[in-house]
């Protein structure tokens, strides 16, 4: 049975996500979303649709043909050079009238700095309800979304409605869900929306955008393998051993949140809650005791390997394999094993 | 100049704990702290007003108890400090809480205007980054969210320039007064108030307002009434049916257990060891 809408809501359909467009790179969440979106949409039997907001280049016409290949029906398109960087007040402005024009019953962002502050504004405007940063989105036997998220830390779960408010609006963080497959698709139907305003309207300007260096940069939200330590390390200079490691796999290293709090770590290492949430294909976590609220960061990855001496840890409820041991030892003999291992290949292969 | 400061009440969350059978939170006796993020955005608008005069006017909306942060923010040196509080406010979702408060910060600045609202990033218990955007979009106020730093103010432009945390950058911005800035961690922390800060606070009176002081009308709008969300259930994430699959260690030496653990890995992600190896063949 359809839940029962206000009048004035009662042409709100079709599930949408809003494609994170910044200096012409897509945000991978926004792939993430049309997925989920994809499974939304199909069970409402409805349409989903992208949004793609920036200026009038190939990287925005190329952002609105590539969110075909990850689901999308059809695709609203604002093309201006007012939209060239994001700045609240252009986007939200575009975002609200398109969303006023062709009513979606469902409007989902990334929880991404950009994303929180488009949201944010435009529920405002719409007068209507916000999840944040969201865990799972399901549809209920009336059709409402039933949008759950983590509280308190990551202690409890909560599932919030917006009742008898369209659009239903959430955010989800990089990562929550995983990247559907890329199916090559020819561009669909895209409905393009007339920008109603122009550079002298908005009142912010961007002086500057300055990339993080690229090597300090960590990319430990879509690493395939991450390796991170924990207080078990006991000294900063043990921090070296998990570095080490992580170097001989390739991978990206983080930690959890005391390590950030003792400056052994730069903060946007820190895996959890309140840190990057990890869908790695391999976690390993040394010396970790596994609080929720980094348990709540990591339990996408596929395989999680951790190592501690307390044989009672936390971190044994949920890891996929245990060693009880000292992981200031098991660390460099894990390293010596893959060095030895992939130089062993290298010969052969 | 004229800054708003909104700071939150919160449960300080290290000593949450769940029932374990009623799956509700236990609030007894858990402290309460300033939201610590607030701090930040509370320390800002202090040096704005050391540099520029003026008055730092500090707000919260919770229940009278959240006048302990109030008196709090006043012996770090705020000027004056709003509680509102009301039971029409219980049960506001971001959308009530941000029409509450900016309609308390309107009512502020009839008797002198605001020329910027601060607040924090998010919350450590809401943790939505949802509050400040709303009030900006409420208010009509030039919004910058996760300012990591305050350049520049321009008093006779009435100009502001500040770094802004983006996706994997950083961005400067310029606006106009007023405005609305939430403030990233780790800017400087919230200072020492000094003796006759304190003692001040102590004998401070705080601005107490209900629903009508602050000149709302509708009530509708506030609370759980005024609220588009609804939480409808709570409840406990659901355990892993099985624990880890322990590796013997007994008797054995690290290098031992390292292999058998590799060969583990190995085998349970495949083609890992293929990608590895071209990776390590590039490196
Ligand atoms: C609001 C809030 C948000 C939070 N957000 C996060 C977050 O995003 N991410 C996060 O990680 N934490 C977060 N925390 C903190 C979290 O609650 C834990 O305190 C934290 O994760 C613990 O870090 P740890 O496991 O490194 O340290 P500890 O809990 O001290 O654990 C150390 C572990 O190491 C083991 N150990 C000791 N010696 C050795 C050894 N030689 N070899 C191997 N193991 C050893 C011990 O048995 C123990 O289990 C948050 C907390 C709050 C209140
Ligand atoms: C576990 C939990 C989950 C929730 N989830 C949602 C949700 O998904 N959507 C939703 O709409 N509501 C949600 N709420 C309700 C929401 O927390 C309240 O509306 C709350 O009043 C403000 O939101 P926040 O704590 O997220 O603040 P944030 O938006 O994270 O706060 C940002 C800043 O706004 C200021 N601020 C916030 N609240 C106040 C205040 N009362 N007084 C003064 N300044 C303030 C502070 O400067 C703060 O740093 C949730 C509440 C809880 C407890």
């Amino acid at each position: 049975m359809k839940k029962e809408l206000p009048e004035r809501f009662r042409n709100h359909r079709h599930v949408w996500v809003v494609v994170e467009l910044e200096r012409g790179e897509v945000h991978p969440v926004s792939w993430e979303l049309l997925g989920e979106g994809r499974k939304l949409a199909d069970r409402l039997g409805v349409e989903l649709a992208g949004v793609v907001m920036g200026p009038p280049t190939e990287a925005t016409r190329r952002a609105a043909g590539e969110a075909f290949c990850y689901g999308a029906d059809l695709v609203y398109l604002a093309e201006h050079p007012v939209l060239a960087q994001y700045r609240t007040e252009a986007y939200a402005r575009a975002l609200t009238d398109i969303c006023e024009s062709y009513k979606p019953e469902i409007l989902l962002l990334g929880a991404t700095t950009l994303g929180r502050d488009l949201a944010g504004a435009v529920a405002t405007t719409l007068l209507t309800g916000l999840t944040a940063d969201c865990t799972e989105l399901a549809v209920d036997q009336d059709g409402s979304l039933a949008a759950t998220r983590p509280t308190f830390g990551g202690s409890l779960l909560c599932t919030i409605y917006t009742l008898n408010f369209r659009p239903q609006m959430a955010t989800v963080r990089p990562r929550v869900f995983a990247l559907p497959p890329r199916v090559e698709k020819p561009v669909g139907r895209i409905v393009l929306h007339t920008v109603q305003f122009a550079e002298e309207d908005i009142v912010t300007k961007v002086l500057d955008f300055v990339p993080d260096a690229l090597t300090a940069k960590s990319q430990l939200a879509y690493a395939d393998v991450v390796v991170a330590g924990g207080m078990g390390l006991q000294q900063q200079e043990n921090f070296q051993l998990v570095k080490q490691l992580a170097a001989t796999l390739g991978a990206e290293y983080g930690g959890s949140r005391p390590l950030v709090q003792k400056g052994w770590i730069p903060a946007d290492r820190q895996i959890g809650q309140t840190g990057k949430t990890i869908r790695p294909r391999v976690y390993i976590a040394a010396g970790i005791s596994g609080a929720i609220q980094h348990r709540v960061g990591v339990e996408g990855a596929d395989l999680i390997v951790a190592i501690n001496t307390d044989p009672n840890a936390p971190i044994y409820d949920f890891a996929h394999v245990g060693i009880v041991a000292d992981a200031v030892q098991i660390l460099p003999a894990l390293t010596r094993a893959f060095t030895r291992r992939l130089s062993f290949n290298r010969l052969v292969g | 100049m004229h800054l708003v400061v909104c700071i939150k009440q919160v449960p300080d969350s290290a000593q949450i704990r769940v029932h374990p059978v009623t799956n509700t939170i236990m609030r007894q006796g858990v402290p309460t702290i300033i939201n610590p993020y607030d701090l930040f955005a509370l320390e800002q608008a202090l040096r704005l007003r050391d540099e520029f005069g003026g008055k730092v006017t500090v707000m919260t909306m919770g229940p009278p108890m959240a006048s302990d942060s109030l008196r709090r923010a006043l012996g770090a040196g705020a000027d004056a400090a709003v509680l509102l509080t009301d039971r029409f406010f219980a049960g506001s979702d971001t959308l009530a809480t941000s029409f509450a408060l900016s309609q308390a910060i309107r009512k502020i600045g009839e008797s002198e205007p605001v020329d910027m609202v601060f607040c924090g990033k998010q919350t450590i218990d809401g943790d939505t980054a949802q509050v400040g955007p709303g009030i900006a979009t409420r208010l009509g106020l030039q919004q910058l969210t996760y300012v990591a730093k305050v350049c520049e103010v321009d008093r006779q432009t009435r100009t502001i320039t500040v770094e802004r945390r983006a996706e994997g950058g950083v961005q400067v911005l310029r606006t106009t007064l007023p405005c609305l800035i939430t403030m990233l961690e780790g800017t400087a922390p919230l200072r020492r108030g000094s003796l006759a800060d304190m003692l001040r606070a102590a004998r401070a009176e705080i601005t107490t307002w209900s629903a009508k002081d602050a000149g709302i009308q509708d009530v509708t709008n506030c609370g759980l009434r005024g609220s588009p969300t609804v939480v409808k259930r709570v409840f406990a994430p659901q355990a892993r049916a099985e624990k880890a699959a322990q590796i013997a260690v007994a008797g054995r030496s690290p290098d031992e257990i390292a292999e058998e653990v590799l060969g583990l890995i190995l085998d349970r992600s495949p083609g890992l060891e293929d990608e590895l190896h071209r990776r390590s063949a590039v490196a």
